[in-house]
Formats: structure tokens, C-alpha cells, sequence
């Protein structure tokens, strides 16, 4: 505990020698959460590693409850990504977010608070200290997407924000009131059984999921993520992607474990939210040309895959099939780890072709790989683990779910799971597809504008961290058993008796085989070198392209226009908007296409939705009159109403 | 033990043969069947060795836009299929590694391959390998689906979850009500072949015209070891694919090099069979090519709901 | 001297307040009624609590030495004498407050309150009291006087507050004082505003802020 609790001190503080030290300011601060991360990760192990569970209780606050915070197996896993991002996000924000940028200090300093509000989230286990953590990390947030508040969209991006985040809030205080209410207590702890299947059982599931699911980014409730995410600084993107929504999947595994019995429609509601969110943000990230919105939607569809596992776990809880059940909430637990870090990856990779090109555009950027080769190899590394291609750890967590789906469907009466099993195919195809055109038209081929060709490589400190995750993610996808018991303690709180994940999945096969495709990959490219004759060749061939040499670079396939044919075949989910050119007469004028897909519940609900409703209340106009007197009159009238109603 | 030991020795060889010496002549028995449907000669069977061979000898040329990711192309294809390989049985002889899952790893590494050779492919920064790349990305984003409920129904019909098992039971299939899905799941997955191996009438390996080229248009960059590589790895993915499709239709022999030949007997069959569709079907409009794989996904999903009544 | 005596010269204070014009007249009234509110929970026999005894102290110190510092500050910066036309007559004002005090007696009888030792005329007081403030504050154009109702209503509700002087703790108390407090400074720095921005403080000027 000690241990955790200085790590915690730590990240709050990280950020407040920076404000007095005019030179080494930012050193010092990733310095301080480098440390903090090294003790909460040194606590996090000791727990996972199937040590004693420390717990702690703090003095009354004035609220007249003592607060708790236990470190369990669950909050030891998340607690791993929480304090690996944000040291690698600290030291990235060395050299990304300087001086000209402005504030860097009060980046840092909010940053360390964030970071501190997401390790205390993990361990809560009060509904107060729960809720003040969970507030304070959306505050923080807000406060980082604020960060370059002279840009409009950084404003809009950070009011959509708090509006969501704190609706979810609003709908948590009552879920939580309700069950304290069941409880008896404010500590958060096992609930009785039958409740899951009471009429309150069930208001409070759908509290819950509404504020955790505006939390995670499930969709329809969304609507947040992309905007955000673009708008706030890389680090804190990756900060956010990676961390942030995985707290809304925390509240999502806390109330299942308090939960003995949960009823079947539970399980379905988290498949069938999972298969859209996954399904859906992946079609939309096809068509997007921003690169951080991109990531985004992304990070939509993995929380969708995160949900499908989630689900494929509840339903063997409530139908009593340990198997199932252990390989949905491990897939689902290692999806949320081998999420964080590829997803931090990408978008601290993405945030140093920002930083070094200044736009976000993918049709402005290309051949970024010659001038920025480490970051090139970071961004396929995080590409190749998202699309869960073998050897990387992506692969490895959706195959739980997919052993998961395939044993549910082998036995059952009605094989359900067969979509569980076609939209995670889909959502493979289709992520590599989205991939594909991402790293291809930004590090492939030649650079489309100067700013793409005038772009340098990124400074050290900001590869370094991308080399870790990117370390990391090999890691885990090479040597999966390494992570197997911590996993298997992690979901041994979720139910009764899990059978352990490296009986279900062979594992040491899986090293055996990525072992070999090194093997034979490293023997072939030597094989292909041993090809070089003495003869020199001319150094500066242009692609022979049929015959076609010498193509501009304006001739390549844009971003747009690789996902021209998966976006027009689903024209009829992603509505996009297509401006046409004019093109009139025998000389026409120079004219433009765009092409944009919209947010489908932002954009093409919302939005009119509110306009409609504006319309709707200038009607309302008549009682603003502006006159301050009038005002407090309306608010005498009002009380005099509720005197007399109460007297009657 | 010699008795145990000379089986396993001889299933090595076969399986050595049949992944690193016998892929080339396949593509060289399908244009021979071509040829002779058209009535020409055509070229000697053996060509694609010798075209391996000349090849292996050529320096090759790299264009200045490409960097390594140029290479990762063919090296890491031909490496993922390499080990799909090792999954995959050949006949009635048992594969190298089983393992409850293996079809998700087969299909990943399979993917892997596409991966790599369309970033190859964007390397080169030309407008023709985008456009490839492009229809690469979105027709296989349809093939998936095919391929995964093919597994999805074997796996409901044999109980199980490894390749194995599921492309073995020939005596399920015997059984009547079976074989209806059984057809429907070949049919489907024979889409799936024709189309991840760039046959008529997904595309024409033979054409380089702009307005059909799929996987041709990929590759066009590669010279010397690289291509040869994408060669023998386009040759390979037809017997690795090819397995697939022949495996649920062979009889269990006696003998186990009696299995080896029938496997190979039946890669033959269907290297003729192929030939003949090549030659007797044309090539279908771009816009075409996606009913046609979206045939082959309700293929593979009417065998599975086949099996649940 | 006995609690209902002083409760009836709160209520003499608000007709009071309510009929005049002058904006020193008002504040002095404030004032005393402020002290009168200090004097009350004394009266009543409650200062044998010590915590009670401090807070009535320190309100007698606030609302009679420093909050009439506070305005003295700002009447010399802005230099009224009279009220400006205030949006209510004072005529109809004074009937207004007759005809609530009327309604707060009634109120209080009907309202569901546990009887106790309290003096009988705390209630209507109390309610009389807030409805005055309000009545200042609705009806007056010049940023002070709305000052001063806002004071009066503060009373109003620290008379209520008296009901339950005993339980309450000290928490709540103190945040009514702090309230007022906090109040207080606030309106003295707007009323400094108004004044910079528009060269006076009628407050019907806001209504421009209006979009």
C-alpha cells in the first residue's frame, strides 16, 4: 500500500516543480512521474503476481464515512496501462508540447492531477472516493482538451465533452444511490443475489451502463471521442484512448463482479452493443481523413470488441460455463491492456507526424517514412497490432474471444455466437483495410505537400516511449504465457472457479509459431540480399509503374479514394456527404470535390435535433426580458407557489 | 520403433515436398490446361521453376520511393504462408502442429500476407498499385466473412475448434444430410479461392490492363528475388488454399503414402478444374466482383444454418 | 426585554424600509435590524450555549459595524442621495407588505410545524422578513437598495434559522453568515461596475446585456 499510495503522491505532483523551474522544468516532471509509475507498477506486479491484496482506510471525511481504497487483482491490471501511458506520455511531452504552444506548465500540472485521478479510480473502493476520482479525472480531461482554447474546435470539442461526461456522472450518482440503498452501505462490495433480476436491479444496470457506456465510447453515446481526441494534445490523446474510456470498462468489470447472478439479457445487451460499436466505428473510421479522428473511431470499435468479450463472459456466468466465461473476461481484460499500448502507440506516433508536418490531414501527408523512419516503424508496429495480426499482442486477445465464440456455438441448441464470430471477422477485414490506408498514405509512397516533404524526424524523447509500447506489444504477442496468471488472477474475482486461461488456449504454441515466422522471415530477406550482384545500380530509379515513370505525387491513390469502395458500399450506414464539382460548359472554371463522413449521431441527429429544439424555444423569448428585477420576481412567485402548495 | 519413426519421416518428406517443391507446378499444370482448352501448346509445365530459377539469378531494382516496407511484401508473404502451412493437413496425413484455434491463427496469418503485400504496394507510391491495393482491401473485407462461417459450420458439424479435425471427418460427410452443407461450404470457400488467388472472374493473373488488375498490379515493381519470391508465394497460397478444398473430399486410405497421393491427385483435379473455369468463364465487371463474393458469404451461411435444423 | 418584542420591531422595520425613499434612511435600517437579529437568539435565553453566544457576537460585529462600512465605501463612490423611480410606487409597496405580512400569518398557522418553545410570532416574522427583501429586491431600480433587500432577506431566513438554533450545526450557521458576508462584498464590487460602466446604478441598464 505504501508502495501505492507514494506512487499516487507522486503523479498528483509530477506537474508542480515544473511551474517554478524555468530551465529543466519538463525533465523534471517526467522524471517524477517516471518514478511514480515505477512504484505503482512495482505495487500493481507484487499484487498480480498473487500477493497479499493491500487496503486502506482513511479518516472520516466531513460526509460522516470512512473512505476505502483496495488494490485488488483488477484494479492491479488496469492500474498497469494508467502509469505505463502516462510515463511514456510525461517523457513524450518533453519535446511535443513546448513553449510555442502554449501553457506547457499547466499541461503538466493537470496532466500529474489526471494521472493521480485515474490511480486512485483504479483502487476506490467507496462510492464517495469512487465518484470524486471519477469526477476529477473528467475535469482533468476537460482542462486538456481546453488546452489550445484559441481554436474554435478545441473549444466545441471540449463542451461536447463535459456535457457528456457529465451526464454519465449525473446517471451514476443515482445508480449508485440506488445501490447503496440495496447495500446498506456506502462501500462498494458483493451484492445479494436476485437482485440483478429485480425491477431495481435492473434500473440500476441501465444507470450504470448509460454512464459507463458515455464514459468508454460505446455507441450511440459516443458522440464525444472523435472531437476530443482530435482536439487535446497526442500525449494526452494517447492518454485518453488509451486509459480514460478503459475506466468506463472498470465500472463495466466492477459491477459485474459485485453481481452473483446476472440474467442472460445482460449478456446480450453487452454483445449486441459490442457488435455495433465494433462494426460501426470501424466503417467510420474508414472514412475519415483526419488522423486523430481516425485513431478515434478506432478506439470506438476496440471498446467494441472489448464489450463482445465482456458479453461472451456473461452469458457463460448466467448459463454456468466456466469455459466460456474465462475466455470472454480474459479476452476481454487483455483486450483492454493490448489496447492501451497500441493505441497510446498510434497516437504518439500520429502526434509526431503532427508535430512535425503541422496538420492532421492524411491528404497532405506521404512519404514521411524516409524522413521518419523510427516513427514509421512505430506506427506500422501499433497498425500491425490493431488490425490482431499475428505475432503482436492484438491477435492474441481476440482469439480468446473467438475460442470464446467458437465454444459457445460447437454445443449450443441455437449457436448465437456465430455473430459474435461475423462481426469480429468483419471488423478484422475491415480494421485492416482502415490501416492499410492510414499508414500507407501517410509514410507511403512520396509526400503530397511541402509541409510533408519539409518533415524531420521526431526528437528522442519522443521515440523513446513510442519504443517501449512498441516493445511491449511484441512482447506480449510473442510470449503470451508470460501474462497468463497475471490475467487469470485478474478474472478470478468476475466469477466462481475459472478454469485458467493457459488450459483453454495454447499458448506456448502460439510463441513456438511467431518464433518461426521471425525465423523465416529474417532467412528469406537474407536470402533476397544474398541477391546483390557487384555490378552498381543507378540509385535513383522511379517507380516503373507499367511504364508510367515519373508520376506525380498528386497521381497517388488518396486516402479518400482507397476507401472510395468500402465507403460507397456501405453508403447506406455511413450517409457520407459528397460535394461534386461543378463542371459545366466546354471550358470550365477550376472547381473542388470534398468528400466528409459525418458523426452519425452527432452530426446528423443531434445537431438538427437542437436546432429544432432552438427554434422551437425562442417562443420562450417573451420572459427574457433581461430586467433583473423580473427575475427575482419569477423566483419570489416561486416560492410563494411552493408555501401555498405546501399549505393545501 | 523404426515402425513408428519411418511413418513420421516419410509424412515429413511428403510435406516438405509438397510445401517447398511442389507449389510451382501448379500454376504451370493450370495454364497448361488453358492452353490446351485454347488450342495451343502453351508452355511447358516446369516453366515456373525455370522462371524461379532465372529470376533467382537477377539483380534486383529498387525504386527511390521505397523503403523496406517494399520488401516486407514478399519476404513476410511467403514467410506467413510458410507457417499456415504447418496448420494446415494435407489429405489424411496429420499436420505438423494442432491445436485447438489453429483455423483463427491460419486465417490471421493469412491475413498477415495481404497486409504486408498492400503496404508493399503503397510503397511505391503510383497511382496503378493504389488502385490495386484499394480493390485488394475491399474485396477481401468480403471474403472474410466467407471464409469464417465455412469454419463456423465445420466447427458446428465435427464439435471441434482445430483445422484438423474439422477438414478430416470424412466419415461425417458420407452421411447424407451432411453433404448438402458440405457442398454449399465448398462452394463457398471455391469463391474464396478464386478470388485470393486472382483466377477468373475475380481477376486475370494474365492481363495488365489498368481496368482489371487486382493482384497482378500489386506486384508490379518487383524484380529479381522479390519477385520470385511473390511467385513461388502466389503458387504456394494455391496449394495452401487448395488444401482447404480438396482435404473434406478425400477417402481415408490404408496406407499412409497411399493418403500423400491421393492428396496430391486430388491437387491436381483441381488444378485442371481450375483451368477449365479460367478458360470457359470470363472476367466479371469490377463492380460485379463484389455480388459475386457476397454469393459466396450467403453460400457458406446457408451451409451453416444447414446444420442447425 | 422579551423576544416578541423585538420580533415586532423587525416587522415596524420592514414597513419602514419599504416606504422610504432615502437610500441612507434605508441602509440605517438595515442596520439596526441587523443588530435586532443579533439581539434576538439573546433574548431568548439562548446565549447559554457558548457557540451561540460567539455566533450572535459576531453577527452583531458584521451586520453592524462592517457590513455599514462596506456601503459607507460605496456610497461615497457613488454619490446617491434618492432613491431613482422605483418600477413598484411606495404607496403600493406598502400595501404589498401589509398584504404579505397578512399572508405570512396565515402561512404559519398552516404550516406543518411541531409546536414548541418559541415565541408564537417567530414564524410570520421570519416569512414577513424574506418577503420584504424580496419585495425590495423586485421593485427598486438602484443597485443599493437591492443591497439592503438582499440583507433583509438574509434575516429573514437567519430567523428561521432560529427554529432550529438548538440542532443545527454549526456548519449551517456559519454559512449563513459566511453567505451574507460573501454577498455582501460581491454586490459592493458590481455595484462598483454598473457605476464604471454606466455612470450610474440603475440596474435597468443590465437589461442591455440581453442578447
Amino acid at each position: 500500500m505504501r508502495l501505492y499510495l507514494l506512487s499516487l503522491l507522486l503523479a498528483a505532483c509530477s506537474g508542480i516543480p515544473g511551474l517554478f523551474l524555468r530551465r529543466r522544468g519538463a525533465e523534471v516532471s517526467a522524471g517524477l512521474m517516471t518514478v511514480s509509475a515505477l512504484l505503482g507498477l512495482g505495487a500493481a506486479v507484487g499484487v498480480l503476481a498473487g500477493g497479499p491484496v493491500p487496503s486502506l482506510r482513511l479518516p472520516a471525511l466531513a460526509l460522516g464515512s470512512p473512505s476505502l481504497l483496495v488494490l485488488d487483482a483488477v484494479a492491479a491490471w488496469f492500474l498497469i496501462p494508467v502509469l505505463l501511458l502516462a510515463a511514456c506520455g510525461a517523457w513524450y511531452g518533453v519535446r511535443y508540447w513546448e513553449e510555442a504552444h502554449g501553457h506547457p506548465r499547466w499541461v503538466r500540472l493537470v496532466f500529474g492531477g489526471l494521472t493521480a485521478a485515474l490511480v486512485l479510480l483504479v483502487a476506490a473502493a467507496h462510492t464517495w472516493l469512487f465518484l470524486l476520482a471519477w469526477e476529477a479525472m473528467a475535469i482533468g480531461a476537460f482542462l486538456l482538451v481546453l488546452t489550445e482554447d484559441r481554436l474554435a474546435e478545441a473549444r466545441r470539442a471540449a463542451w461536447i465533452y463535459l456535457v457528456s461526461t457529465h451526464t454519465g456522472t449525473l446517471c451514476l450518482f443515482g445508480a449508485f444511490a440506488l445501490l447503496a440503498g440495496v447495500a446498506g452501505t456506502w462501500d462498494l462490495g458483493a451484492l445479494p443475489r436476485g437482485f440483478a433480476a429485480s425491477r431495481l436491479g435492473t434500473q440500476t444496470f441501465l444507470l450504470f451502463m448509460v454512464g459507463f457506456g458515455l464514459k468508454a465510447g460505446v455507441m450511440p453515446l459516443h458522440i464525444w471521442l472523435p472531437p476530443a481526441h482530435a482536439a487535446a494534445p497526442s500525449h494526452v490523446s494517447s492518454l485518453m484512448s488509451g486509459v480514460l474510456i478503459k475506466m468506463g470498462i472498470l465500472g463495466m468489470v466492477r459491477l459485474i463482479t459485485w453481481i452473483p447472478d446476472p440474467p442472460l439479457w445482460w449478456g446480450a445487451l453487452f454483445l449486441g452493443l459490442g457488435g455495433v460499436s465494433g462494426i460501426l466505428g470501424v466503417a467510420f473510421a474508414l472514412g475519415q481523413h483526419d488522423l486523430k479522428r481516425l485513431l478515434a473511431y478506432h478506439s470506438i470499435e476496440n471498446i467494441g470488441i472489448i464489450l463482445l468479450g465482456l458479453g461472451l463472459g456473461l452469458v457463460g456466468k448466467s448459463t454456468g460455463q466456466p469455459a466460456l466465461e474465462a475466455l470472454g473476461f480474459a479476452g476481454a481484460l487483455l483486450h483492454v491492456l493490448n489496447h492501451s499500448l497500441f493505441k497510446g502507440l498510434l497516437f504518439l506516433a500520429g502526434g509526431a507526424v503532427v508535430h512535425a508536418t503541422g496538420t492532421r490531414n492524411l491528404e497532405q501527408l506521404g512519404g514521411l517514412a524516409k524522413a521518419m523512419p523510427w516513427t514509421s516503424g512505430a506506427f506500422l508496429a501499433g497498425s500491425w497490432a490493431i488490425c490482431g495480426l499475428p505475432p503482436l499482442n492484438g491477435f492474441v486477445s481476440e482469439w480468446f474471444i473467438y475460442l470464446g465464440a467458437f465454444r459457445a456455438m460447437a454445443g449450443a441448441r441455437w449457436p448465437w455466437s456465430v455473430g459474435v464470430l461475423a462481426a469480429l471477422a468483419l471488423i478484422g477485414a475491415l480494421a485492416l483495410a482502415c490501416f492499410a490506408k492510414a499508414y500507407g498514405t501517410v509514410f507511403l509512397g512520396t509526400p503530397r505537400t511541402a509541409a510533408a516533404a519539409a518533415a524531420h524526424e521526431a526528437p528522442r524523447a519522443m521515440l523513446l516511449p513510442m519504443g517501449v509500447l512498441a516493445g511491449a506489444c511484441g512482447l506480449i504477442g510473442v510470449f503470451p504465457m508470460a501474462v497468463a496468471p497475471a490475467l487469470d488472477r485478474a478474472i478470478a474475482g468476475l466469477g466462481e472457479a475459472l478454469p485458467a486461461s493457459s488450459r483453454l488456449a495454447h499458448l506456448p504454441l502460439v510463441t513456438v509459431l511467431a518464433l518461426t515466422l521471425a525465423l523465416l522471415a529474417l532467412g528469406l530477406t537474407r536470402w533476397v540480399w544474398a541477391g546483390r550482384r557487384s555490378e552498381p545500380v543507378p540509385p535513383e530509379l522511379p517507380t516503373w509503374d507499367c511504364g508510367y515513370a515519373e508520376a506525380l505525387p498528386r497521381a497517388q491513390y488518396t486516402a479518400s479514394s482507397f476507401a472510395e469502395g468500402l465507403v460507397t458500399g456501405a453508403r447506406w450506414v455511413l450517409f457520407p456527404k459528397v460535394q461534386g464539382p461543378q463542371v459545366q460548359g466546354p471550358f470550365p472554371e477550376p472547381t473542388r470535390f470534398e468528400s466528409h463522413v459525418p458523426d452519425p449521431v452527432l452530426d446528423r441527429a443531434l445537431e438538427p435535433a437542437f436546432r429544432l429544439g432552438a427554434r422551437g424555444l425562442v417562443l420562450l423569448h417573451f420572459f427574457q426580458t433581461g430586467q433583473l428585477p423580473v427575475y427575482l420576481l419569477y423566483v419570489l412567485l416561486t416560492l410563494l407557489f411552493l408555501l401555498i402548495w405546501m399549505v393545501v | 520403433m523404426s515402425q513408428a519413426l519411418l511413418p513420421t519421416l516419410l509424412n515429413l518428406l511428403l510435406r516438405a515436398f509438397v510445401v517447398l517443391l511442389l507449389p510451382p507446378l501448379i500454376p504451370g499444370l493450370i495454364t497448361k490446361i488453358k492452353a490446351w482448352m485454347a488450342g495451343r501448346s502453351g508452355p511447358p509445365v516446369l516453366q515456373l521453376y525455370y522462371d524461379l530459377a532465372k529470376l533467382a539469378q537477377k539483380q534486383a531494382v529498387f525504386s527511390r520511393t521505397t523503403t523496406w516496407v517494399f520488401l516486407a511484401g514478399p519476404v513476410g508473404t511467403v514467410a506467413a504462408l510458410l507457417v499456415a502451412s504447418l496448420l494446415i493437413p494435407l489429405g489424411h496425413t496429420a499436420p505438423l502442429l494442432a491445436f485447438e484455434g489453429d483455423v483463427i491463427l491460419f486465417a490471421y496469418l493469412l491475413g498477415l500476407g495481404r497486409f504486408l503485400t498492400v503496404l508493399s504496394a503503397l510503397d511505391t507510391g503510383s497511382a496503378f498499385e493504389g488502385m490495386g491495393a484499394a480493390r485488394e482491401v475491399s474485396f477481401s473485407a468480403l471474403a472474410e466473412p466467407a471464409l469464417f462461417f465455412g469454419f463456423a459450420a465445420l466447427a458446428r458439424a465435427t464439435g471441434s475448434l482445430s483445422l484438423t479435425p474439422m477438414l478430416q471427418s470424412h466419415g461425417m460427410w458420407t452421411a447424407g444430410h451432411l453433404s448438402g452443407p458440405l457442398m454449399l461450404i465448398l462452394a463457398g470457400w471455391g469463391i474464396v479461392f478464386l478470388a485470393e488467388n486472382s483466377r477468373i472472374p475475380v481477376d486475370d493473373p494474365n492481363t495488365h490492363l489498368e481496368l482489371t488488375m487486382i493482384h497482378e498490379v500489386m506486384v508490379l515493381d518487383h524484380s529479381g528475388r522479390p519477385l520470385a519470391l511473390i511467385l513461388y508465394g502466389a503458387s504456394l497460397k494455391l496449394v495452401v488454399l487448395g488444401a482447404l478444398l480438396v482435404d473434406p473430399l478425400l477417402p481415408v486410405l490404408s496406407k499412409g503414402w497411399l493418403n500423400g497421393l491421393a492428396f496430391l491427385g486430388g491437387l491436381g483435379l483441381l488444378a485442371v478444374v481450375v483451368g477449365v473455369v479460367e478458360s470457359t468463364t470470363a472476367r466479371f465487371r469490377m463492380n460485379k466482383v463484389p455480388q459475386f463474393l457476397v454469393a459466396g458469404v450467403l453460400a457458406s451461411a446457408f451451409a451453416f444454418l444447414l446444420l442447425l435444423v | 426585554m422579551s423576544p416578541d418584542f423585538l420580533i415586532a420591531l423587525t416587522m415596524l422595520t420592514n414597513f419602514t424600509l419599504v416606504a422610504t425613499s432615502r437610500v441612507n434612511k434605508a441602509i440605517q435600517l438595515a442596520v439596526f435590524q441587523g443588530i435586532l437579529m443579533g439581539l434576538i437568539p439573546l433574548a431568548m435565553g439562548l446565549g447559554k450555549h457558548l457557540h451561540i453566544l460567539l455566533l450572535a457576537l459576531v453577527a452583531i460585529a458584521l451586520k453592524g459595524g462592517f457590513i455599514p462600512y462596506l456601503f459607507r465605501r460605496a456610497l461615497r463612490q457613488v454619490k446617491i442621495r434618492r432613491e431613482v423611480d422605483p418600477y413598484v410606487g411606495y404607496t403600493v409597496s406598502l400595501l404589498l407588505c401589509a398584504a404579505g405580512t397578512g399572508l405570512s400569518l396565515v402561512l404559519a398557522h398552516a404550516l406543518p410545524l411541531k409546536a414548541g418553545t418559541t415565541p408564537t410570532f417567530l414564524v410570520p416574522a421570519a416569512l414577513a422578513t424574506l418577503f420584504t427583501g424580496f419585495l425590495l429586491l423586485v421593485s427598486r431600480r438602484t443597485a443599493l437598495t437591492q443591497v439592503v433587500g438582499y440583507l433583509v432577506l438574509e434575516n429573514g431566513i437567519y430567523l428561521f434559522g432560529l427554529l432550529l438554533v438548538e440542532e443545527m450545526p454549526v456548519l449551517v450557521e456559519t454559512g449563513i453568515l459566511l453567505d451574507l458576508f460573501v454577498g455582501v462584498f460581491v454586490m459592493g464590487i458590481v455595484i462598483n461596475h454598473i457605476h464604471m460602466a454606466f455612470d450610474s446604478t440603475d440596474t435597468g441598464f443590465l437589461a442591455e446585456l440581453k442578447d
